[in-house]
């Protein structure tokens, strides 16, 4: 296990430095440069400019000092705001991203593990239908329709009720992060709920669960005890890229509710061609990505011992 | 041997006829060296053999679902090939005068003439600038438009209220409730800046056929009183913009204007128009870019399977190294590392960009697929046969493999069509004058609450074409694939 853990912490580093060494080359294969913007500007000034973010050097030798700044955890100096660094926009609002990250990944969970078991427990009967139907529509509706369509329908819902129930936007209080989080958990949700069907009806016929029948356990203490806790583990293998798509899903739910988390700057840097904040923050996502994915491996292999994860990985 | 080709009751058969010379001994007829006639009478086929393609196309068809979603992809190839031959009115055409009109079907316009030159009545008598404070100042007693409004311009005349120093004019598309106070009352559209001007012409953007007004007098800050009044402008056009459409045309008589089934949006063009082009490009990115990625896939993967060994774990751990990179951050990444010149729409950067990240899912795919056939009998009796390595592959690892690829395909174009919509919407996709459903998305969202329809039509679109790919591969599975026939 601990030889595993530790393979796969490597190749995630590896994984890392590749992602910034594209992410560099990408940068510099955009034609023009960063400072040459809209204003035109004197050759002193430009000269000043391409000092100050190191661009009169031979690309090598940025290449070697982007690295080593990424080592020491310094991303640089925001083009288009010119006193913030990349490290201090991270520190600002990563937290919000992460709160609602973590929000909508715990609604997709329980959502998901809830009404999956309510499926498989109707299996073909009306509420099954029901919930399979919305699934197909949570799978098929891009998360901005939802984010717009939750806007309209909280805008409403004020507007007939004459009270501020919801925000329709901004960030703060716990009714802020409410909506937001449930339109941005949603897909996941969705795709959670299919899993859990197939994964309940899968273990449904197995010895265990006919043992426990025999021993004339109550219909409950069989699901809750035998068919969810065995059915749930798959959940956790997908929780991974379900981070990664709540990540990146993040980016529009925070541009369309105005939410001052990392995404929206993101979103706002690549709009704007902010070189240094789209760098770091690629390196900061893909890094934060990989090892989200590594560790969900890591937990699965110590929440199943079934499964040996060192003996997966020789394969 | 020959059991193999006669059969069990072949045989039988054979016997029997023996039995029937039982005491002849030596003595042979030439019949009885005829040889035995075969009868398959119990082996004959009850019914056609059904092979795995036919067999495939049967489980659609039953499937309810799968034939309503391949319905809907035949519709939507419809409308985006020939729809454009059918509804030929410029997707980039813009008609300023019709910006962000709802779903017009027959839509006429009485021509007026240009509206002449108006000032707001100024009361004698009355001091400009009073002093009352805000909170005593009274609502308008009366409120009234002066003339016929018009989609030119909406003149409104009320009474004047007593200490007022200002009148604030606010404009809204919907009624106000009066319940929460003046924070409903719309867009603050103008002032007058003394107590006895009692009047004002909006001429802003008079698009829509109905509009509430409220008069809110001031004196430094609003007063919560206000009166409103409901203004329902006829369908008007100016002489000038009419003459431009019908050349022989005077004031007075009606004008028929084209349809616009699914309304127009903040730039005067025609919704149906830009939805057939926008379906170019998102079908075409949708299709094309599982195309390229599954060929890719095929190639990559078939080598890496049918080789092994140091080949297969090489490609494997580039496929792994590939996978494990944020896919929707290095589109975006990759996007802007093309860069888009002037005049480009940006599709091409983006099919590379999106075969580039994804080619791995369908090379791991298809060699999973092809390690495991590679030690079945039927391929081992193959090669015992001499077969060599391309036959081999193409006869009987490929097209084994032709129906997992198939599913897959078909689960790609969704998700290839959500990922240009995701870019496109965050402003990173295609670039402005070519519409996609994505950025067409993206423009609606920004007047959503007033009108709607720029918005839903393109995600209803979006949504349909997603659904239909989805339920299709549903079919397909089942059809395809006896492994992962779904469970239900």
């Amino acid at each position: 296990m601990l030889k595993y853990t530790l393979h796969r912490l490597l190749t995630g580093l590896i994984t890392v430095f590749f992602i910034a060494t594209i992410t560099f080359a990408a940068m510099h294969l955009v034609p023009g440069d960063p400072i040459s913007g809209a204003k035109a500007m004197s050759p002193e000034i430009r000269a000043n400019l391409e000092r100050k973010y190191g661009l009169d050097q031979p690309v090598l030798h940025q290449y070697k000092v982007y690295l080593t700044n990424i080592v020491k955890g310094d991303f640089g100096i925001s083009y288009t705001q010119q006193n913030r660094s990349v490290n201090d926009i991270i520190r600002d609002h990563f937290p919000v991203s992460a709160t609602l990250g973590v929000l909508a990944i715990l609604i997709a969970a329980f959502g998901g593990v809830i009404f999956g078991s309510l499926t498989a427990l109707f299996r073909n009967k009306a509420p099954d239908h029901l919930i399979m139907f919305l699934v197909i529509l949570g799978i098929s509706v891009p998360s901005f329709v939802f984010a717009a369509l939750g806007q309209y329908g909280v805008t409403e819902l004020n507007r007939f009720t004459g009270k501020d129930i919801l925000p329709v936007g901004g960030w703060g209080t716990l009714s802020h992060m409410l909506l937001p989080s449930l339109v941005l958990g949603l897909g996941t949700m969705a795709f959670l709920v299919r899993l859990m069907r197939s994964s309940i009806l899968e273990v449904m016929n197995l010895d265990y669960v006919r043992t426990a029948k025999a021993k004339g356990l109550s219909p409950m203490r069989i699901f809750l005890g035998h068919k969810l806790r065995n059915a749930v583990l798959p959940v956790i293998t997908v929780l991974g890229p379900a981070i990664a798509a709540i990540t990146t899903g993040g980016f529009v739910v925070e541009s369309v509710f105005a939410i001052p988390g990392l995404g929206r700057y993101f979103v706002q840097a690549v709009q704007q061609l902010d070189y240094t904040v789209i760098m770091g923050l690629t390196v900061f996502y893909g890094s934060f990505l990989v090892f989200m994915v590594i560790a969900v491996d890591i937990i699965y292999g110590l929440i199943d011992p079934r499964i040996s994860v060192a003996k997966r990985s020789a394969v | 041997m020959s059991q193999t080709f006669s059969g069990d009751s072949g045989v039988a058969e054979a016997v029997k006829s023996s039995d029937l010379h039982p005491g002849t001994g030596a003595a042979f007829n030439a019949d009885d060296f005829e040889p035995a006639v075969r009868i398959n009478r119990f082996q004959g086929l009850s019914r056609p053999s059904l092979s795995y393609w036919s067999d495939a196309w049967m489980r659609p068809k039953k499937n309810r679902k799968a034939t309503v979603s391949l319905a809907m992809v035949v519709f939507l190839a419809l409308f985006t090939l020939v729809g454009p031959f059918l509804w030929r009115i410029d997707p980039s055409a813009q008609d300023m005068a019709r910006i962000s009109e709802g779903p017009t079907f027959a839509k006429t316009a009485v021509v007026i003439d240009e509206a002449a030159s108006w000032t707001a009545p100024e009361l004698s008598g009355i001091p400009a600038a009073p002093t009352a404070s805000a909170e005593n100042l009274l609502a308008p007693a009366t409120l009234e438009a002066d003339g016929v409004p018009s989609s030119q311009a909406v003149r409104l005349k009320w009474a004047p209220v007593t200490g007022a120093s200002a009148y604030a004019v606010y404009r809204s598309e919907t009624k106000p409730s009066g319940k929460v106070g003046t924070s409903e009352l719309g867009v603050p559209i103008g002032e007058v800046d003394a107590g006895n001007k009692v009047g004002y012409e909006d001429t802003f953007n008079l698009e829509r056929s109905e509009y509430f007004y409220s008069i809110v007098p001031k004196n430094g800050e609003e007063a919560s009183k206000f009166t409103t009044l409901r203004v329902v402008l006829p369908s008007t056009i100016a002489l000038s913009a009419a003459q431009a459409l019908k050349s022989d045309i005077k004031v007075g008589e009606t004008l028929h204007l084209s349809a616009h089934p699914f309304g127009t949006d903040y730039l005067g063009r025609d919704l149906l128009s830009r939805l057939m082009s926008g379906a170019r490009v998102s079908l075409f990115i949708g299709f094309f870019a599982p195309l390229v990625m599954i060929f890719l896939g095929i190639v990559i993967g078939g080598a890496a399977g049918y080789t092994g060994g140091r080949t297969d774990n090489l490609l494997m751990a580039f496929a792994d190294f590939v996978l494990a990179l944020p896919f929707l951050l290095f589109m975006i990444l990759f996007k802007i590392a093309f860069g888009v010149g002037a005049g480009e729409s940006g599709i091409f950067p983006m099919l590379v960009a999106m075969v580039i990240l994804s080619w791995p899912s369908s090379a791991r795919l298809v060699r999973g697929q092809i390690l495991q056939l590679r030690e079945s009998e039927f391929v081992m009796a193959s090669k015992l046969l001499g077969a060599r390595p391309i036959y081999l592959l193409f006869r009987h690892l490929l097209p084994n493999t032709m129906g997992v690829i198939l599913v897959s395909l078909t689960f790609a174009i969704p998700s290839a069509i959500f990922t240009e919509a995701f870019l496109s919407f965050i402003g990173m996709g295609v670039a402005p004058p070519t519409p996609s459903w994505g950025s067409m998305c993206n423009d609606g969202i920004q007047t959503f609450l007033t009108h709607p329809h720029e918005f839903l039509f393109p995600a209803i679109f979006i949504s349909i074409t997603v659904l239909s790919f989805n339920l299709l591969g549903d079919g397909l599975r089942d059809a395809l694939d006896p492994r992962m026939r779904s469970t239900s």
